[in-house]
């Protein structure tokens, strides 16, 4: 068992504007977890988590995956980039967190060179207008606030995912029964060649939760 | 954490400003040194992902010189050395960072660099 990483440094406070870990992260790091022989052996050099609020998967999975890879972190969340930074600290794992959108300043640098993406976006669905709100104020709502079907937030990444993968890239994306797991799956394939699976799956309260991961769709040859 | 590292990785994302962006040039920046683990096998694989004009560059403004101009065909321990310093020891605590073409100032604060837009600037 990989222990969950050390938080006891960040205190109510931090959590009053940052998003504590909860049943979704957890879910998320044991499916990390599950993957961890395949993780190793596709040998990453860089991950990339959108979101990373507390730090608490990136710092995982860099315990997981040791020093020779770079681990970058996003938010769009001022105080979850704090909270990264020193939980990475706590851990000793060097994040590189940066307080923006998605991965928008990374997009052009990084295409094709992500090995491991990771995103537990805000996917409980709410109106439109309280998911737009959310994400203009980058506080502690837009880490739920998904909008319609909860995929409002996560659709805009999901257009973009494919551009930032490596071709052994993996992708790991936190949903909800109610996100249509079935049609985002279906989507990613036909739209961006993305196939995927899920690797864990579970109910915790009234949250049915999945990990899904996403990998290119290697063309089949034939003669 | 902005190290040159990241620098290196990161573009201005302003709308409509695709040429020229990148790299963001460091503007009133505060320092700091801090001790990094040499690890030769991740620079040695970290290398064909660095764009060695913009690391130079900046490395240079920022008074370190010790990389060479050209990407060296050989790369021996003293020169690893040197680029695992300016990657991961330079430590960007305080300032900005300042798009070439555009000049919008991505301040840093906290060691965090700030690259949010506000909506009228986005793509
Ligand atoms: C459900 S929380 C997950 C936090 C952490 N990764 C975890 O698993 O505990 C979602 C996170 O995504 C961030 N977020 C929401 N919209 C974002 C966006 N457009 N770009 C980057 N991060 C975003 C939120 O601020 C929040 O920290
Ligand atoms: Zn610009």
């Amino acid at each position: 068992m990989i222990p969950t990483p050390d938080l006891s440094h960040l205190t109510s406070e931090d959590y009053a504007l940052t998003y504590e870990p909860a049943e979704d992260t957890f879910l998320f790091l044991d499916a990390l977890e599950s993957d961890v022989e395949d993780l190793k052996n596709s040998r990453p050099l860089i991950c990339l988590e959108i979101g990373s609020g507390s730090g608490c998967v990136s710092s995982f999975i860099g315990q997981i995956l040791g020093p020779s890879v770079l681990y970058l972190c996003t938010d769009i969340n001022p105080h979850a980039c704090r909270c990264s930074q020193s939980t990475g600290k706590q851990n000793k794992v060097s994040l590189e967190c940066v307080n923006t959108s998605f991965a928008s300043p990374l997009m052009s640098r990084l295409r094709h060179q992500v090995d491991v993406v990771l995103f537990n976006p805000p996917y409980v669905p709410t109106e439109y207008e309280e998911a737009h709100i959310a994400q203009q104020a980058k506080s502690i709502s837009g880490a739920w606030a998904g909008g319609y079907d909860g995929m409002q937030v996560t659709n805009t990444f999901l257009e973009t995912v494919k551009d930032l993968l490596s071709d052994k890239g993996r992708f790991y994306l936190v949903a909800l029964k109610q996100n249509n797991i079935p049609e985002i799956q279906r989507r990613m394939l036909d739209e961006h060649n993305l196939e995927s699976e899920v690797v864990l799956q579970r109910r915790a309260g009234r949250e049915h939760l999945f990990i899904l991961r996403f990998t290119i769709k290697k063309k089949v040859i034939t003669s | 954490m902005v190290r040159l590292v990241t620098h290196n990785l990161l573009a201005c994302h302003a709308k409509d400003c695709n040429t020229n962006n990148f790299p963001l040039v460091f503007q009133n920046v505060q320092l700091e040194i801090r001790e990094a683990e040499f690890n030769s096998d991740f620079i040695r694989n970290f290398l064909p992902k660095i764009e060695w004009n913009a690391l130079v560059k900046t490395a240079y403004e920022l008074g370190d010189t010790s990389l060479p101009q050209d990407q060296p065909e050989m790369v021996d321990d003293e020169f690893l050395k040197n680029l695992h310093h300016v990657l991961f020891e330079i430590h960007i605590i305080e300032g900005g960072m300042v798009c070439p073409n555009c000049k919008h100032n991505y301040p840093i604060s906290d060691g965090i660099p700030n690259m949010l837009l506000a909506e009228h600037e986005i793509a």
